[in-house]
């Protein structure tokens, strides 16, 4: 079971009651590709390099990245990387992230979070909400003259 | 100096609040000491070999009198009325309790400092020249940059996760005090053929187990390019460093496996994706941030008092000698104050004799302190004719020791004394170094000489770039010092080459006389310290000295 967190609540996963579904990089084929885009996502592993799936990026809805531990950041990186790259559709960060990233993860493209059950059960649903007032007023949009890439609630 | 506006006073309040919470989460259950272990890094707390230990960040190593009576009230209320000053220009508080340290950590914010992201797998506390703002060499001041830096990375979203540490060091004169080399990125101010002023960009030096000097991966960076470009350095850097291996994690070994054309290829093209959408900081913040950094005003006396003081009192006379440096204005000085006392712990400071530096700095230095990365404390603006006096109070609180360069100034790691990674003891190493030394008086005789000393390979104590460097390790159960020889931290930047098989404790300090007495004898003159003649001799003569035996078996 999984739990799915959006603005800072645990919520139903929408994506996939919409009749969306992941596939994996390796499944998908650029060339006999003829699935909807809208409800087409794929799960990349976090070793990937964003250029290598630009091709890709028109022909999908939803981008998944794996975070096998909370300590292995690639993941910001990737997110921030396709959101620069101009990639406008659904990111999930999907593994063991922990609430007080949650707002690095915003703030690096991720629109949502999917946690596993027991890790959920850790760090119950306030903790998220909590994070959410940490998205704000940080450094780096005050020195970038840029707005917040973060998708909350209010910008989305 | 740096003072917080608004937004910095709100963001380190909110940073002490959430790391209450963390506290209150990891004492509930909440989180697994696993999990709480990279937050509390984050906000400086480890946990060392007897109790929890603090490091707090002195941004590029500046402080005033009010920051030094508190982190001297922190000392006495929560810890054991002392300090350690380190070689990254931070303190540590050695016996803090958990529980206290969210107290502490407002303590800190009533006075505008913090402990955020002095250790963990992120970018740490950015260290500066100490003498900047001061330096006779100066091209301009490090520190503007510094603090934009440290704004920059403060909670960057990206980057708080690295594969390992991650280590900025800025210097703005053409000697480097600030070890550029051997950092992750090194800044260095320099100017174009047209005296445009920009930044040449270090990338991949580092010390510890694999020690390496930094590459030059930008010549020229334009001024306004610095926060874009260092971004795209550690986008790559997070991307690609490797994660497999926590020993081959920092950026020095992506460079060395990858190769220094690959990686600038790789940051140019991260670049070109971060440029569109980061523009440089408005001119309004930069020179918002410059203005705190201008010189204070400074008052040109005349110095004849000074000179008659010199002339009638030859251990001022010594203490200038070693312990003032040139500054930028002629009338004033650069008073180092050394924290190596003859038998001491390199680096330790007493709440009482913090105070008293304080008051010196606001009585003396136009309310400015640093701290130097060879673990010394700075007043950076002296003027000549107030040393004779000053000198007077730091004798009075065991603050004068006239030692600074010279072989007794010692950098030393914490060691097996209270480090949990130590394999060796340093401080009771660098104590008998000083204490032989200063019996022979011969310290002056011998002149500038650089001895840092590591207790491990992770080498906190510089010892690779130590004219003379000791590494303590463990054999079999027993301490076993390693000398390195030739080592430089300077803009001329050196590893120091390991001279042979190693010393114990009782041993080391005789085979550094032997080798000390070598060096008087074989130098060209009192001008030729000991790196120069070992430049000029090369190894033999010095491995002769420390190895007797070894020579005599071979005849």
């Amino acid at each position: 079971m999984t739990v799915i967190i959006r603005d800072g609540n645990f919520c139903e996963d929408e994506w996939m009651a919409n009749g969306g579904a992941f596939i994996s990089l390796d499944q998908f084929d650029l060339e006999t590709h003829e699935r909807d885009s809208e409800i087409t996502g794929i799960d990349i592993p976090n070793s990937t390099d964003a250029e290598s799936i630009e091709g890709l990026l028109e022909l999908v809805s939803a981008i998944r990245i794996p975070f096998p531990s909370f300590a292995d950041g690639r993941g910001f990186s990737i997110a921030k990387r396709l959101r620069q790259m101009g990639y406008e559709g659904l990111l999930r960060a999907k593994g063991h992230i922990l609430a007080d990233q949650y707002p690095l993860a915003l703030r690096s493209g991720f629109d949502e979070i999917e946690l596993l059950a027991p890790l959920a059960g850790r760090q119950p649903e306030r903790q998220w909400r909590d994070s959410l007032t940490r998205v704000e007023n940080n450094y780096q949009d005050r020195l970038s003259g840029r707005n917040s890439i973060a998708r909350t609630a209010e910008t989305a | 100096m740096y003072i917080y506006n608004d937004f910095d006073e709100k963001f380190v309040r909110e940073r002490t609040r959430q790391f209450r919470g963390q506290v209150e989460k990891r004492l509930d259950g909440y989180l697994t000491e696993d999990e709480f272990k990279p937050l509390r890094l984050m906000n400086g707390l480890y946990l060392q070999l007897h109790a929890y230990m603090l490091r707090v960040a002195i941004p590029y190593g500046t402080l005033d009198s009010t920051k030094m009576r508190k982190l001297a009230d922190i000392a006495d209320k929560w810890d054991k009325g002392y300090g350690h000053f380190t070689t990254r220009q931070n303190i540590q508080y050695n016996w803090p309790k958990l529980k206290d340290v969210p107290d502490i950590l407002d303590a800190l914010a009533n006075v505008g400092m913090h402990a955020i992201q002095t250790s963990g797998n992120c970018i740490r506390n950015v260290t500066a020249d100490h003498f900047a703002g001061a330096a006779a060499d100066e091209i301009e001041d490090p520190r503007p940059t510094a603090e934009l830096l440290r704004q920059w990375s403060t909670d960057h979203p990206e980057f708080q996760f690295l594969p390992r540490k991650f280590k900025i060091a800025v210097s703005g004169a053409p000697n480097d005090r600030a070890v550029t080399k051997a950092h992750d990125i090194g800044i260095r101010m320099v100017r174009d053929d047209k005296g445009e002023a920009g930044y040449e960009i270090i990338v991949g030096g580092g010390l510890g187990r694999t020690p390496m000097v930094g590459k030059v991966i930008r010549e020229f960076l334009p001024r306004a390019e610095l926060l874009p470009y260092l971004e795209a350095i550690l986008q790559v850097y997070n991307l690609r460093g490797r994660r497999d291996n926590k020993y081959k994690a920092r950026i020095k070994i992506l460079v060395h496996e990858t190769g220094l054309d690959e990686i600038r290829d790789a940051v140019e093209k991260a670049y070109e994706f971060i440029k569109p959408e980061f523009s440089h900081p408005s001119d309004e913040l930069v020179n918002g941030i410059a203005r705190y950094f201008e010189p204070p005003q400074f008052n040109n006396v005349q110095t004849a008092a000074f000179d008659k003081a010199l002339e009638e009192n030859p251990a001022l006379c010594s203490f200038v000698e070693t312990n003032v440096a040139e500054h930028k204005n002629p009338a004033y000085g650069i008073v180092t104050i050394s924290l190596k006392p003859v038998g001491g712990t390199p680096g330790d400071a007493t709440s009482e004799q913090m105070r008293t530096v304080a008051d010196l700095a606001e009585k003396f230095s136009h309310d400015e302190v640093r701290i130097s990365h060879e673990q010394n404390i700075v007043l950076p603006h002296v003027r000549k004719a107030d040393i004779a006096e000053i000198y007077q109070v730091l004798k009075e609180a065991g603050l004068a020791t006239a030692n600074i360069g010279l072989i007794s100034d010692i950098i030393a790691c914490p060691g097996m004394d209270y480090c949990a990674l130590a394999t060796a003891r340093s401080i009771p190493i660098a104590q008998e170094i000083s204490t032989r030394f200063n019996e022979l008086k011969l310290e002056h005789e011998i002149g500038e000489l650089k001895i840092k000393i590591s207790g491990c390979i992770n080498a906190c104590g510089h010892h690779h770039v130590g004219h003379i460097g000791i590494l303590g390790l463990d054999k079999a159960g027993i301490e076993n010092y390693q000398i390195t020889l030739g080592g430089d931290a300077t803009e001329t930047m050196a590893l120091g080459e390991r001279a042979g098989p190693g010393f114990s404790a009782e041993e080391l300090v005789p085979a550094l006389e032997r080798l000390i007495d070598t060096y008087l004898n074989v130098r060209e003159s009192s001008q030729e310290i000991f790196l120069d003649a070992y430049r000029r001799l090369g190894a033999e003569p010095f491995l002769t000295a420390l190895y007797p035996e070894a020579e005599k078996d071979a005849a």
